[in-house]
């Protein structure tokens, strides 16, 4: 699949990354070359098959209803970059 | 011209479980920013989620009340997008599995019956919330609620008017607080709506531009928001301008939806199962044990008052939307109170004054047992139905049993019919022009003379013995 | 001698008969350290004062006349996306430069409870991602066969670690093959585990369906004594499996007469190494000679076990590395006026290039339009891996390849190509893929004195057989018993 500067740009916002201009090239480049090395990935017939999301089926690991909150806020909040009045803070946001 | 309007619901309603969807912290309303939080709900890295057992058991129940399929292998998905209410980046819920799906509910929109599909029923877990701080120059962030186990309600675009919109949301409302799962205070946000919207002419298939408004508090709120944004699509639409499909915000105090495109740019949520958690399998035996454990439901009860207490349909639909007040209901009948009585009660006056309260049938102080006591103090004839209002209104201010404020403020009705014999002759010698008149053939003058009467008593006296007692008496003189 | 030198399993029995104290064996370590750490660089944090008082603690029990796990007293380290209470946790990123989170990983935990003395966190690829552990933004960790020479990676401060003395076993995790290529590269043994069996729980996520945390230790016989003390059911982690307990050193009985074992004949035709095929075939004589059967077999998706890899890899790390978005914890960029632009110069700054390349790869492959041609795609791969390795397993007890094609590369030889760095990881990842346990044990020296790493597959949670294997294989070869001699720019001991 052939990647353009469009396109790099639009999963770059999603993930909300800044693309350079002096690294751009390179890295739709090196983009480009790990998604031509996936493409063939399409030689391979898999109309009948199922995907597979977990290598080891498992289910209904379930937690039962019971509080176990044992942490402290000022403890939680101790790696924040900017906090205020027991919250994280951000620049304002607009809604 | 005439159009259609064409509605469907997103319905978010918090579950009421002890704890969130994922780890162990309190779902608490309304404490400090960020004490019910961990490692987990605040997504430090390398915490991971595991699912609360009793999240999946509400979400089946809500299901099967609302007669829909239950998914026997169901996945959770990752919704992935930046906000900062969303700690983790992504909002695990479900995209292709459902919990539930292919449901309905009935309302009866002008007492005739309509069948609202509902497609979907999924678990998710809800953000947290951005504190704005008016002055300064930042937002704060509280994720107490994030991670808030949520089910979402898609209901089929079934729905024609504000008006059917708002019997549904009643109606689920009325579901959910049965089978207690939510509690469903839509002002403290534990049920949310979305709405999309789209107007068609009539006879059309093809369905208009549709748009889906946002941050809905309140069934008012829903009502009002489908109103405007219906007459807002007819008019772009008969005055040449341009819907486009877009997501609006509903502003209740302005009345009035507003364009949020500049947010909403670049939605593309890269959905993908997530890797952290295994899959939901919901066993027929699991099926049969929550169905088995459903309570009575709002249509079912609503039928049985018909049949059994023979109220209209209006009147038991009144009662039974309402968990709390069919409870009281009954509860009243349990103390001998007879049913249309109670209902009256209930849904005259009891019902008035919790609206200009702004109040839920939840928060009525007396007990059934006080307003059974206060129904046979009237019947009875101890104190008039007017005094029966005053004693009820007393009844709201401060709960006590109706005897002990009927004795305060003096209420009990004269009933003797000695005394009460004493006073209208009084009242007939004072007034002999009414007298001539009522003899005269004027029926009129025997109400101005029950009225002298009434006050004389000082509006204790029992008015119907007064009636019979002066008829009497003028009788007597003829 | 050097009590740096020897492994857990010979320290447990001086400790048992008293004669070394684990803080003598601490300082040792320590000392060893010290001494490698300025050629090697292995630590990211160093938290030997903290040893020390563990290893006083478990001295003070030996005297009492307490009885003493196999692990109690022996140093390790941990390799730096296992979260430690109250220790810098840095994943080897500027993002997590100051992270000092406020739980243990369940591993440290299990660690902590048997009272080895925890030495300090150690040296990755950012992330895990890499196969050098030259995208560690800190630094970058030197093999201690070669200090020019990278030790492999993502766990490469481990296996460095562990190779260099400076450690005597340690915990790393294996997402594509970061624990067994860096084991391969340092001449250690470095075991993946099946997919659940070791709880994720504190380790930073790279790709959830695929991570797993194992140990790097320098024998088969310290590989299974650290694995019991890890293996344990976690209820915080939904993938851990509820499973009963297995002692994994009964295993290691050195028979293996009877059992019938693959051997991969894709991986010994193109583009491997003259040096690493002959320790490869030799190791499969060993085999043969020690009683068992060989066969070959040729796996017919093994050539999209890479590509499906980066894509599902991809996509999960670009959705596991969104949190890291400066509100909470971690770097936040000093120049943004909106959300938009801490949220974007926060990212750029804080990620390196490699991490950003595969958050990007992965979003692709995720985004609307390319979801099922990529994503969706590289899940029905796996399912079609899953398929060859079952058929294989019908045949065969376990199969074996070289861990790497080739021995340890020298630094900053592929860095520039992304490309040519994940071809490190062919042998490995397919494993992940399909949740299988893997070991790599020591089995040979390429003519340059490189270690080269022999991989031996099972089904899953046949650990027990691949360790019986491993085992056999080193009681036969004894190439575990040679120690790096590291040497400085100048070729001279240190
Ligand atoms: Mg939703
Ligand atoms: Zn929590």
């Amino acid at each position: 699949m052939k990647i353009t500067s469009q396109d790099v740009e639009y999963v770059a916002n999603l993930a909300r990354l800044k693309i350079h201009d002096d690294e751009k090239d390179k890295l739709i480049a090196d983009i480009e070359s790990i998604i031509e090395f996936a493409d063939v990935l399409s030689e391979v017939d898999t109309e009948n098959i199922e995907p597979t999301y977990h290598a080891i089926k498992a289910q209904n690991v379930l937690r039962e209803d019971i509080v176990t909150n044992n942490y402290d806020r000022d403890e939680l909040l101790s790696n924040a970059p900017s906090k205020q009045d027991g919250c994280f803070e951000v620049p304002k946001v607009v809604e | 011209m005439s159009y259609e309007t064409v509605i469907g619901l997103e319905i978010h309603a918090e579950l009421s479980t002890a704890t969130k969807m994922y780890c162990g912290c309190p779902t608490s309303f309304g404490s400090e920013p960020n004490m019910h939080c961990c490692p987990i709900c605040l997504a430090m890295p390398g915490t991971l989620p595991v699912l609360n057992k009793k999240a999946v058991e509400y979400a089946i129940k809500a299901g099967l009340a609302m007669n829909c399929s239950i998914t026997d292998m169901g996945k959770q998905d990752r919704k992935n997008y930046f906000y900062p209410d969303l700690p983790k980046a992504y909002q695990i819920s479900q995209l292709d599995t459902p919990i539930c799906v292919n449901g309905y509910i009935d309302i009866t929109p002008g007492g005739k019956t309509k069948r609202i599909r509902i497609n979907r029923i999924h678990i998710e877990e809800d953000a947290g919330k951005l504190l704005h701080d008016a002055a300064g120059s930042s937002t704060l962030v509280d994720y107490n609620r994030g991670g808030t186990p949520l089910i979402e309600i898609v209901t089929e675009p079934d729905i024609s008017s504000s008006e059917e919109a708002r019997l549904f949301l009643e109606s689920v409302k009325a579901i959910l607080q049965y089978i207690e799962v939510s509690d469903c205070k839509m002002e403290q946000g534990s049920l949310r709506c979305d709405v999309n919207i789209s107007v068609r002419k009539k006879g059309e298939n093809k369905l208009g531009t549709r748009t889906e408004m946002k941050n809905i508090n309140s069934f008012k709120a829903a009502v009002r928001a489908i109103d405007f944004e219906s007459n807002r699509h007819i008019e772009e639409i008969e005055y040449g301008g341009k819907l486009i499909q877009e997501t609006r915000r509903w502003d209740d105090a302005k009345g009035e939806s507003f364009s949020m495109r500049g947010k909403e740019e670049a939605q593309d949520y890269r959905y993908f199962p997530d890797p952290d958690l295994v899959y939901i399998a919901v066993s027929d035996e699991m099926i049969a044990q929550i169905k088995n454990s459903l309570p009575e439901l709002p249509a079912a009860r609503k039928e049985r008052y018909i049949g059994e207490y023979n109220l209209t349909p209006y009147d038991a639909e009144q009662i039974t939307n309402s968990k709390h007040l069919a409870d009281f209901f009954e509860e009243c009948i349990s103390c001998g109170a007879t049913p249309k009585t109670v209902c009256n009660w209930l849904i005259g006056d009891i019902a008035k004054t919790l609206n200009e309260k702004n109040a839920e049938p939840a928060d009525i102080p007396f007990s059934p047992a006080q307003l059974s006591k206060l129904i046979e103090l009237i019947e009875k004839g101890t104190i008039s139905n007017t005094a029966g209002k005053k004693v009820l209104s007393e009844m709201f201010e401060k709960a006590r049993n109706p005897e002990e404020i009927v004795k305060e403020l003096g209420l009990v009705q004269i009933s003797d019919e000695s005394a009460l014999l004493r006073i209208i002759t009084e009242v007939v010698s004072a007034n002999p022009k009414s007298v001539e008149d009522y003899k005269a053939g004027k029926d009129k003058a025997i109400g101005y003379l029950i009225g002298q009467a009434m006050r004389a008593t000082k509006g204790q006296g029992n008015p119907q013995i007064i009636a019979k007692l002066l008829k009497d008496e003028l009788d007597k003189n003829i | 001698m050097n009590y740096y030198d020897l492994t857990a399993h010979e320290i447990h029995e001086l400790l048992v008969k008293k004669e070394v104290t684990s803080v003598e064996v601490t300082n040792s370590v320590i000392e060893r350290a010290e001494k490698t750490e300025p050629y090697i660089e292995s630590y990211l944090e160093r938290t030997f004062e903290c040893a020390v008082n563990t290893a006083r603690k478990v001295d003070e029990k030996i005297a009492k006349g307490e009885d003493i796990s196999p692990l109690e007293g022996v140093p390790a380290a941990l390799k730096d996306n296992l979260c430690t209470k109250g220790v810098k946790t840095t994943c080897a990123s500027k993002m997590l430069e100051n992270f000092v989170p406020c739980y243990d990983a369940f591993v440290v935990k299990k660690i902590k409870e048997q009272n080895s003395p925890v030495l300090g966190k150690l040296n990755m690829d950012e992330f895990a991602m890499g196969s050098s552990t030259e995208t560690s933004y800190f630094k970058t960790t030197k093999n201690p066969y070669d200090i020019n020479k990278v030790p492999g990676g993502s766990s490469g401060g481990c296996a460095a670690a562990v190779c260099a003395g400076s450690a005597v076993y340690a915990l790393g995790s294996d997402t594509g093959g970061s624990i067994r290529q860096p084991a391969s590269f340092c001449g250690v043994v470095g075991l993946k585990p099946t997919y659940g069996l070791v709880s994720r729980f504190g380790c930073v996520a790279f790709a959830s369906s695929l991570d797993q945390i194992g140990p790097i230790t320098r024998d088969v016989t310290d590989c299974a004594n650290v694995l019991n003390s890890i293996v344990a059911h976690d209820e915080l982690d939904s993938t851990s499996l509820d499973i009963p307990k297995v002692d994994y050193t009964k295993a290691l009985t050195g028979d293996i007469r009877g059992m019938k074992i693959g051997i991969a004949a894709d991986y010994i035709q193109d583009g491997i190494n003259e040096d690493v095929k002959k320790a490869f075939l030799s190791a499969a004589e060993t085999f043969k000679a020690l009683g068992a059967q060989v066969g070959e077999y040729t796996m017919k998706a093994a050539k999209y076990a890479l590509p499906a890899y980066y894509i599902i890899s991809g996509a999960e790390a670009s959705s596991n590395l969104a949190r890291f978005d400066g509100i909470r914890y971690g770097y936040r960029s000093k120049k943004y006026e909106d959300l938009t632009e801490l949220y974007k110069n926060t990212r750029s700054e804080g990620f390196g290039a490699e991490v950003k390349r595969r958050i990007l790869v992965g979003t692709y492959a995720l985004s609307a339009g390319y979801y099922d041609a990529y994503y969706k795609k590289a899940q029905k791969i796996r399912t079609v891996i899953i398929n060859d390795f079952n058929e294989q397993f019908e045949k065969f007890d376990f199969i074996i390849t070289p861990t790497t094609l080739s021995t340890a590369f020298s630094i900053g030889e592929k860095i520039e190509n992304p490309l040519e760095m994940y071809l490190n990881d062919l042998c490995t990842v397919s494993v992940n893929i399909a949740g299988l346990p893997a070991i790599s044990i020591p089995c040979g020296f390429d003519s340059g004195g490189m270690p080269i790493g022999l991989h031996i597959i099972g089904k899953a949670l046949s650990e027990e057989t691949i360790l019986r294997a491993a085992y056999a294989f080193e009681q036969n070869t004894r190439f575990n018993k040679k120690r790096a001699i590291v040497k400085n720019k100048e070729g001279r001991e240190i």
